[in-house]
């Protein structure tokens, strides 16, 4: 027989006979590649969530004409193009009107749809679902006593009748305004948007990125960062992170060191065969490839079983905490193959290079 | 015979048993750091979200209605209710009056501030600005305990290229304030100029100068920024106060929050009132102050919740996945140790050993393993959380005695059922099949 092949049969003779310890190995190799790639994983996705989850803060960006100049028509649609899905733009206008009373009071034009998509944290009565209904801030009700009552506003001498359909509080200063949707309110003030509300995922510097294009296409706008919102959240989100990383490099350092221990007894466990195998001519070359290939296909096998359980177990998890599957990340594959079979390689060869030095004899003779 | 077997046995194996001590350290190790850091993150979490600043805000019960544009303020402060500034210590002393980590009080003035422009001959610009009276780090008192408080806390992220002014003005008529970034933008103002304000024939003439340059993000950076005293003089209402808004530690809302508290029964009504809510927080305010209104300010108060339930929970998964890989490696540690030693078991079952002895023999060994392995493990948890905390999040990890039993209750868990298979297979070996060296 050709050395391969004898290679090839003893590898999986020692594979089906000593099956128990051929399973633990197994076993310790998978569980954990399962658990880094789940880690792993997690780590990776859990950026985009816990980005995705500081959205409900509300918007991040605010697009502001300058004095004196009006935004292009078509603002809304490109500063959308711009987002590409990363988040939500709402055009607001402001006027300043006053009530038949001569009380003043701030009116604010809105798309409403959006508008409740980005301020997840409004606690609105109804929402307005029909032309000329306004949504009215908690205290702007209080002031105007209204019961019930339709709206009478005057805006440069124009007066807009229009129904409550809810109340809205914030606790903020929303409270103190009307709010109403877009066309009723162009059309009663005849006033474009003059402010872009912007909420965009992703850290500070994406965020820095996205008020630079912005920037640069609208000179006539300013656009700035919430500062309240984007500093706050870099720093809640630099420290879970960082508490994220140091459990998941201790859990990983955990289950290396399983693995570790279950691979270097189970070689010594075998000096015997290795010792016979020399007693019978094998070279050390012959012999250490032998062990070798054994240990880098149960680390390969390991790997793979390990892997498809991480990436389960990391779906759970984003399940369970996000209410939102975790994606597979095939990026982080090769690195838990290749570290797999890494390791399982170094804890083959090092105890065998260390049994080399004991004569066969010795080893056989059970001392 | 069983301790001269159990010593030689640790005797004899002494590398065998290291290694399966280090791996019951380091397992207990990892799930004591896991629970402690999890058991502790709400809390220290909850004290970094106060970083997006005030969740509660108190004003006076009688309403005015503000009108403000892009942090313009379109209407004279003259009319109108007033909080009273020297009831604000008061917040410290409700029920939850330690969860408050601080509050910072308002009064805006409209003035018209004189602009020396260095000596151009048309001679001073005025320019008619908000004036913005605040605490920036004032010293309070509130029974026995002082505490500092004002803006510098509750709102971390406003910051100031310059220094921050007093909170106490001298004598003298000349104040420091701040000036937002966009008002000294426009008017060409450096740190160290002056501007004037106030009537001179009324003998209300303040001068004021600047000590930093405000950038806040908001309103404030239209508007100069000075000591509250000032603004009260200027607007001639000593005592008083517009808002107040507060800064509080608070627990996420759920069901019992949501409820309406006068609908409830006494006794919940008393859990409602005893849960640090940002809502029963507001309950407490208005009791404090009977003329005043305290509200949540939700989209700080409602996300606050949502993001600690988040990451809290995300906690508490990897601890489990910890806690799962301890039970591994223990796990594993204890299954060689079986392993190495199947032909010993055989030997000591063939010379009549019975399945319990042989049981016996390995729990015991087991139990000294984990004694002492545990202790270590546990000592180094406590030690690797206090190292996380401490890097993370810059002060040291608070571990409640109640956490000890169910931290070593935990270790005990994961050695016992990290034993639980080597045990079973131990007990069931076949003597014939391990002599015979076929297994």
């Amino acid at each position: 027989m050709r050395p391969a092949k004898i290679l090839l049969r003893l590898m999986l003779r020692s594979a089906t006979v000593r099956r128990g310890r051929a399973v633990i190995t197994l076993i310790a190799v998978a569980v954990a590649a399962a658990v880094t790639t789940a880690m792993l994983n997690l780590y990776v996705d859990m950026q985009a969530k816990l980005h995705h989850e500081f959205r409900s803060y509300g918007p991040n960006v605010v697009l502001t004409a300058k004095d004196g100049s009006s935004l292009p028509a078509d603002v809304l649609a490109r500063v959308d193009r711009e987002l590409a899905d990363r988040g939500t733009a709402v055009p607001v206008t402001y006027a300043a009107a006053r009530t038949p009373q001569g009380e003043p009071v701030v009116a604010v034009g809105i798309d409403m749809e959006r508008a409740r998509k980005l301020n997840s944290w409004w606690s609105v009565t109804a929402w307005p679902s029909v032309p000329n209904s306004a949504l009215i801030g908690s205290r702007a009700q209080a002031a105007l006593s209204l019961d019930g009552q339709p709206l009478d506003l005057i805006f440069d001498g124009r007066l807009l009748h229009a129904s409550i359909a809810g109340t809205l509080r914030t606790g903020g200063p929303e409270d103190n305004r009307v709010y109403l949707s877009q066309p009723d309110f162009s059309a009663w003030t005849r006033l474009q948007p003059s402010v872009i509300e912007i909420a965009v995922a992703g850290g500070p510097r994406e965020i820095q990125e996205f008020i630079g294009k912005l920037a640069a296409q609208f000179p006539a706008a300013e656009v700035q960062p919430v500062r309240q919102i984007v500093e706050a959240e870099a720093r809640v989100f630099d420290k879970t992170r960082s508490a994220l990383l140091a459990s998941v490099a201790l859990i990983i350092a955990t289950s290396f060191l399983c693995v570790l221990a279950t691979l270097t007894s189970s070689v010594l466990d075998r000096r015997k065969d290795f010792a016979v195998m020399k007693a019978l001519g094998a070279t050390q070359v012959m012999a250490s490839l032998l062990f070798a290939g054994e240990s880098a296909t149960l680390g390969a096998a390991g790997a793979l079983l390990g892997y498809m359980t991480g990436i389960g177990v990391a779906a759970l998890i984003g399940r369970i905490n996000f209410h939102a599957g975790v994606e597979p990340r095939w990026a982080v594959f090769p690195a838990i193959f290749a570290g797999s079979v890494a390791l399982t390689l170094v804890t083959a060869i090092v105890p065998i290079t260390m049994l080399n030095r004991i004569q066969p004899a010795v080893i056989l003779k059970g001392e | 015979m069983f301790f001269r077997l159990i010593y030689q046995s640790f005797y004899r194996q002494r590398r065998n048993k290291l290694l399966a001590g280090i791996a019951i350290v380091f397992g207990v190790a990892v799930a004591t750091a896991m629970i402690a850091v999890a058991t502790d993150i709400g809390d220290k979490m909850n004290r970094e979200l106060r970083a997006y600043g005030p969740n509660i805000v108190v004003y006076p019960q009688e309403e005015t209605l503000g009108v403000e544009i892009g942090g313009v303020n379109l209407k004279p402060i003259t009319s109108g209710a007033f909080l009273k500034e020297s009831d604000l210590p008061k917040l410290k002393g409700i029920f939850w009056g330690h969860s408050i980590t601080g509050f910072a009080p308002f009064l805006p003035v409209n003035v018209n501030a004189a602009i020396d422009n260095g000596g151009a001959e048309a001679g001073p610009v005025t320019v008619p600005v908000e004036l913005i009276g605040t605490y920036f780090s004032k010293t309070m008192r509130f029974g026995k305990d002082d505490f500092v408080t004002g803006v510098r806390n509750v709102y971390p992220w406003w910051s100031v290229q310059g220094a921050w002014p007093q909170d106490d003005r001298p004598a003298k008529n000349q104040v420091e304030v701040l000036a937002g970034v966009q008002f000294a933008n426009e008017h060409h103002l450096n740190v160290g100029d002056t501007l004037r304000v106030g009537e001179r024939e009324l003998g209300r003439e303040f001068e004021l100068k600047i000590s930093g340059v405000l950038n806040s993000g908001g309103p404030q950076d239209r508007a100069l920024v000075g000591p509250l005293a000032l603004a009260q003089e200027i607007a001639g209402q000593p005592d008083a106060v517009r808002e107040v808004y507060v800064s509080a530690l608070t627990k996420p809302e759920d069901a019992l929050a949501r409820r309406n508290p006068s609908t409830m029964s006494p006794a919940m009504h008393d859990r409602w009132y005893c849960s640090p809510y940002a809502n029963s927080i507001a309950f407490q305010i208005n009791e404090a102050l009977p003329y005043a209104h305290a509200e949540q300010i939700r989209q700080v108060a409602q996300n606050e919740g949502s993001v600690l339930a988040r990451i809290n929970g995300l906690m508490w998964l990897v601890t489990l996945a910890a806690l799962l890989a301890a039970v591994l490696a223990v796990s594993a540690a204890m299954m060689n140790t079986l392993m190495a030693r199947r032909r010993e078991i055989g030997l000591m079952k063939a010379l009549g050993a019975t399945r319990t002895s042989v049981a016996a023999l390995f729990l015991a060994e087991g139990a000294i393993l984990a004694v002492v392995g545990g202790g270590a493990g546990f000592a180094l948890g406590i030690f690797l959380a206090q190292r996380i905390s401490l890097s993370i999040f810059g002060s040291a990890i608070h571990v409640e005695a109640a956490l000890f039993p169910v931290v070593l209750l935990v270790s005990f868990l994961i050695l016992l059922l990290g034993s639980a298979f080597a045990l079973q297979r131990a007990a069931r070996l076949d003597p014939t099949i391990v002599l015979r060296g076929d297994a």
